[in-house]
């Protein structure tokens, strides 16, 4: 086990190696000067020439990925060109909104798919069932944002449960986060409609199993087979969809805060998208990156862990 | 038996209807989708404008006409990309296998971990905006799950008999890939497929929505949609018909997928 | 007489015309009895089996008799009732060693589960039951095997998991259906005599379930040969062996492949 996991983790760390070379060579190839777009057109040479050292871009191109990743692990993601401000101290500010979003949309996810897969699994053909896919079918139809804007339109300017406009923390923890709810039920519907799916499937598989035979033969009822036998089992899938569901937050979060006007790094990274602003873009993206592997690892190692069969390898 | 056809039957009329609404629009509009009048700013539904009018006056019917078969056009065209170099590197890889499958497969799994439309964010800020570079990013960024798919089914077939006494008759394994395995992968490469053209609407949408789609001069329903989004309140039909196209557009599609799987009794 | 079949029927509903799968079966079986049930596959004998364990979906099949244990009808009861007597007066083991076990479930769980759901035993005295069943079925060293998991076990192995699990609250009838069938001659032997032990010492009755008329008769004071949902011959086991009154009887044993005669009979021993 410890040496699967170890080798697993090596695996990580090469992985990671390798998106930081990829996001760094991604960057090198764009055309244009970094220098156009902080210093505009009028620069005269002497000033390029300057800027060009002080950024370290005439340095032989491994030496500048190498002191771009050794400050990248420190924390140190560069100099932003449209801020003026060190890209951390931009990102810090930021960061806070859309982990917040991307925790409620994951726990969301969590309560909803989990009570209802197992409802439309143990009364298979009943009314939760029945509802429950069509439902999950409408849902996995559509795109977060339009999601995002009907339930804004709904909830917001209909029923005004919700103010229309963001409420940031410092107007209250407690009115943020009720704000937050519908973002957040926006960004995780589609995929808590997708886990429901999973779920109720893998349910249903593993309850025609011989092993769920043997537990009715012990005298369990349907119910306590499903709970003593059947969830185990049939959470394995599930449990790896939701670790690998993260990623798709994260992308979810980029739209659900656009709809929602949320100052977050999904904003930050369209914002710096359009502005030219690379070493941004750059630093949301490996960030991205680095998180989406760490949770692909965390899913491997939880499958491992909830699976005995797959111990040795 | 009953549900598989209802699935199918479902997602057929959905898709056909929005693809003979599409194909409409390729020919006719009632009005000129760029036409700006200003007495209609902001029109209701009504006869005339079925769909009602934008902040221009221009009526949004004929402006969702160009903007689906827009949408639907760079759908077909990354399903395209992604499906003939996945087919290629799945088939080759599941076929012969080996260490330079084993290499491919790790990279194809790093690739897709990703959400699509952020890596396509990526390279459209690297490439830029507009309608052939959403193609080109989003096509190759749908290459390595395509790969998987048909590699998976390649891996499948590969071991059976009739591809084993193919290869005793001396089949080239060119012929056997394409000609003997290929058409047993059809119903799985088909609902893959479906997956894919949704994503693809998803993505397109979504990032033109986000503004980093195609260029702004071109029609878009993501475009509409975020136009739409500051009058949402008072002209909540500018938001409702664009959203409802994109919607019937994946709904249509999804169910057709979901026929698919059904029938052949496969979970996705 | 501890279970009393009386015209047991099992009629599966299908598309196109009811199949009757069991068809008019009386048997009866004395306590501390080993009975045969002996057929081809499709003959109806597993059906048989798991129509007394309550284990036919009732919407899928309708089943029609009587089944008298003691003097309550299992086939009247409701699946309530019926949970009483699963796993505490009458248990059963399978076919598939490899696939009746939980996979992600401890051995020794499974082994005292039937005690979590039939008594209000405490975790240690229900550890130390399923441990001692777990002696009895014959595995080696149980209270190392308690934390492992099925997939750590040979078939043979886990069918005397299966064994100990069926037998941890001592049941008065253990239905066995074909438990030897995917496992290799010699350890079909250890099985057998296992089975044959328990029954001597527990007074455990066997209802074993067989298509190979060698474990039968083996095990068995008496046999039914089944074909086709219906009973063929019944009788003392030495009487249908060597003087079958039935045609489809001498064509079983005579079809049997000799090549196997003298391992099993060594087997049997």
């Amino acid at each position: 086990m410890a040496k699967s996991v170890l080798k697993r983790a090596l695996l990580l760390v090469v992985t990671l190696l390798l998106i930081t070379v990829l996001a760094f060579i991604a960057f090198q190839i764009i055309p244009g000067d970094p220098t156009d777009s902080i210093l505009g057109l009028e620069a005269n040479e002497a000033q390029i020439t300057s800027l060009r050292a002080q950024l370290g871009l005439d340095l032989p191109p491994w030496q500048r990925y190498w002191s771009w990743l050794s400050a990248f692990v420190t924390g140190d993601f560069g100099h932003s060109y449209s801020y003026s401000m060190p890209v951390t101290e931009l990102l810090a500010s930021r960061v806070g909104v859309t982990f917040t979003l991307a925790t409620m949309a994951f726990v969301l996810i969590v309560v909803i798919s989990i009570p209802l897969g197992i409802l439309s699994a143990r009364y298979e053909g009943g009314i939760v069932d029945r509802a429950a896919t069509t439902l999950t079918q409408l849902s996995m139809s559509i795109p977060n944002f339009i999601l995002g804007i009907g339930l804004y339109y709904v909830f917001s300017l209909l029923l005004r449960w919700f103010r229309p406009e963001y409420v940031p923390p410092s107007q209250g923890l407690g009115a943020h986060l009720w704000y937050m709810i519908v973002p957040a039920l926006a960004a995780a519907l589609p995929k808590s409609a997708m886990a429901t799916k999973l779920l109720r499937g893998s349910i249903l598989g593993e309850m025609g199993q011989d092993y769920i035979r043997t537990a009715y033969s012990k005298g369990n009822s349907k119910s306590s087979a499903l709970w003593h036998h059947v969830l185990r089992n049939a959470m394995i899938p599930v449990v790896t969809f939701l670790a690998m569901a993260l990623a798709d937050i994260a992308a979810a979060s980029i739209v659900v805060e656009r709809v929602f006007g949320l100052p977050g790094l999904g904003q930050m990274l369209i914002t710096s998208i359009n502005n030219r602003d690379y070493p941004v873009v750059q630093a949301i993206v490996v960030l991205v990156a680095v998180i989406v592997v760490s949770c692909n690892f965390l899913a491997d190692l939880l499958y491992r862990a909830m699976d005995p069969r797959i111990e040795g390898r | 038996m009953k549900k598989r056809n209802w699935y199918l039957t479902v997602g057929g009329f959905l898709t056909l209807t929005m693809v003979a609404y599409i194909l409409v629009g390729v020919f006719w509009t009632p009005y000129n989708p760029s036409a700006i009048n200003g007495a209609d700013r902001y029109a209701p539904p009504s006869f005339l404008h079925p769909f009602g009018c934008d902040h221009l006056g221009r009526d949004i019917f004929s402006r969702t006409l160009e903007g689906a078969s827009s949408t639907l056009t760079i759908a077909v065209a990354v399903l395209a990309v992604g499906f003939i170099f996945g087919l290629i590197i799945g088939a080759l890889c599941g076929y012969y296998g080996g260490s330079a499958d084993a290499l491919i497969m790790r990279l194809c799994d790093t690739v897709t971990a990703f959400p699509s439309i952020l890596l396509a964010l990526v390279v459209i800020a690297i490439i830029g905006r507009g309608k052939y570079n959403i193609i080109a990013a989003l096509g190759v960024l749908f290459i390595p799950s395509f790969s998987r798919l048909v590699r998976g089914e390649f891996l499948k077939q590969r071991d059976r008999d009739y591809v084993k006494s193919a290869k005793l008759m001396g089949v080239s394994n060119l012929r056997i890939i394409f000609i003997h395995i290929l058409p047993n992968t059809w119903p799985v490469l088909l609902s893959g497929l479906t997956i894919g053209f949704n994503n693809a609407v998803l993505s397109e949408a979504s990032m033109s929505y986000l503004g980093i789609g195609v260029s702004p001069s071109e029609p878009s329903l993501g475009y509409m949609l975020s136009d739409a989004q500051s009058v949402l309140f008072n002209a909540p039909w500018y938001t409702a018909f664009p959203a409802l196209v994109v919607i019937l557009l994946i709904l249509g599609v999804g169910l057709i997928g979901e026929g698919i799987r059904s029938q052949m009794g496969v979970a996705s | 007489m501890m279970l009393d079949i009386q015209n047991l029927s099992v009629t599966f509903f299908t598309r196109q015309q009811p199949l009757h799968v069991v068809s008019d079966l009386s048997l009866q079986i004395k306590a501390g009895e080993v009975v045969g049930i002996v057929g081809e596959s499709g003959s109806g004998k597993s059906m048989t089996a798991h129509a007394l364990m309550g284990l036919i979906h009732r919407a899928t099949a309708r089943v029609e008799g009587k089944a008298l244990f003691g003097d309550v009808d299992l086939l009247s009861l409701s699946r309530r009732e019926l949970r009483e007597y699963q796993g505490k007066e009458l248990s059963i083991i399978f076919q598939e060693p490899m696939t009746s076990l939980n996979p992600t479930m401890r051995i020794g769980k499974q082994v005292e589960e039937a005690l979590r759901l039939h008594t209000g035993l405490g975790r240690r005295e229900r550890r130390n039951k399923a441990l001692a069943a777990m002696a009895l079925a014959g595995l080696p060293h149980p209270e190392e095997l308690y934390p492992v998991y099925p997939h750590q076990l040979s078939g043979g192995m886990r069918q005397r998991v299966m064994i100990a699990s069926a037998l941890v609250l001592r049941p008065r009838l253990l239905i066995a259906d074909e438990p030897t069938t995917a496992l290799d001659v010699t350890i079909q032997a250890q099985i057998l005599d296992t089975l044959k032990e328990i029954n001597r010492r527990e007074g455990t009755a066997i209802l074993f379930i067989s298509h190979d008329l060698a474990v039968i008769r083996a095990l068995c004071s008496r046999v039914v040969v089944m074909r086709e949902g219906k009973i063929v011959e019944a009788g003392e086991a030495d009487q249908v062996f060597y003087h079958p009154k039935e045609e489809y009887t001498k064509l079983l044993i005579s079809s049997r492949p000799t090549r196997n005669k003298g391992k099993e009979d060594s087997a049997i021993g």
